[in-house]
């Protein structure tokens, strides 16, 4: 038995894995989305195999947590409830969640786990069931709508 | 343009790991709970199993080893949990600063096994107060030539502080070892009043 306390996981992934969450569901949802992927990572960690890549196991969980939480709250319900005033704050957190929402959710997926999470694209391709060339796609193509939506909020 | 992501922030690692700790020790999840409190004799980490409190280890502030050890011995669900650990953090501080003399709360006695296990139970029968040699407690537990194993047991005791390891000095006066250090040794028989001299 070699393996890690799982105190070192939360330290040394917590805000990998807060930022996949909070990407995904928002600010007011991502404390709970947070603690339902470590209660759950917590819960299966002692069945973990020896040697597996942690930070994608964690990963993977997070961003199922996080749209199982998205389901709960319906995603229709919090991009739609963003009041107008807060675009003029200018504030690049709410306008990134907003582009995101507006991604299909594979290319969405992809994004989170590839560029959040920091999944290679093998990883991201086995935590949604597809293949690899197809997650990288969805990736790109999310990534370049998402500047497409941000540089027109810029005007 | 920058890195559109940069956007998103980090959490407040605090907030959230105290809320992960409320609900997994609910759920029954956690092998080890932990925590460092900083007192007159350095950084301490405290770890609790639901039994009750486990270890008190020295050099609290390069806890990795201590750790790895727990996670080891007791289960890999090895978490922190600073505020369910705070009436116990506060009882240790009071003893480490001399402002109390026994440890009140549940311990956990699992890492003190066979012959440890016996040296263990002989130190919490030493008044505050007093000193016994290492002889002394070999004697006491049936073991009169057992002295030097007996010094080995204490230096390890899993429950320095709480159990008064930092009771048992040399026959001829002087201190002897201890984990944390001689001068932390001094400094809790000096607030009982059992510095000889």
């Amino acid at each position: 038995m070699t393996r890690e306390p799982f105190e070192r996981l939360v330290r040394e992934h917590g805000a990998t894995v807060y930022r996949v969450v909070r990407a995904v569901v928002g600010p007011s949802d991502a404390d709970d989305a947070w603690s339902d992927a470590f209660l759950a990572a917590l819960e299966a960690y002692p069945r973990l195999e020896e040697g597996a890549n942690v930070r994608g196991w964690l990963v993977t969980i997070a961003h199922r947590k996080a749209i199982d939480v998205l389901r709960r709250s319906s995603r229709a319900t919090v991009v739609a409830e963003v009041p107008e005033r807060a675009r003029a704050h200018r504030d690049p957190d709410l306008d990134l969640r907003r582009a995101l929402a507006a991604l299909p959710d594979r290319q969405r997926s992809c994004v989170v786990l590839h560029h959040l999470g920091g999944l290679p694209f093998d990883e991201v391709a086995a935590a949604l069931g597809v293949s690899s060339a197809a997650a990288r796609k969805a990736s790109s193509d999310g990534v370049r709508r998402l500047r497409s939506l941000l540089e027109v909020d810029d005007g | 343009m920058a890195d559109p992501f940069d956007a998103i922030p980090a959490g407040d690692a605090e907030a959230l790991a105290e809320r992960l700790a409320r609900r997994a020790v609910d759920a029954g999840l956690v092998d080890v709970r932990v925590r460092t409190i900083d007192t007159r004799l350095g950084t301490l980490l405290l770890a609790a199993t639901p039994r009750g409190l486990v270890t008190v280890a020295f050099h609290g502030d390069e806890p990795d080893a201590t750790l790895e050890r727990l996670a080891d011995r007791l289960g890999t669900r090895v978490l922190r949990d600073e505020r369910g650990l705070d009436g116990v953090a506060r009882e240790v501080e009071a003893l480490a600063d001399g402002r109390a003399r026994t440890f009140d709360g549940a311990l956990d006695l699992t890492l003190a096994t066979g012959f440890r296990g016996a040296v263990v139970r002989a130190l919490r029968d030493i008044p505050y107060g007093e000193t016994r040699s290492y002889g002394d407690v070999a004697r006491a537990i049936g073991s009169p030539g057992a002295v030097r194993a007996v010094g080995t047991a204490c230096r390890l005791n899993p429950l320095p502080i709480v159990i008064p390891c930092h009771r048992v000095v040399r026959s001829d006066g002087s201190l002897g070892q201890y984990a944390g250090g001689v001068e932390a040794k001094r400094m809790l028989l000096g607030a009982e009043g059992a510095l000889a001299g």
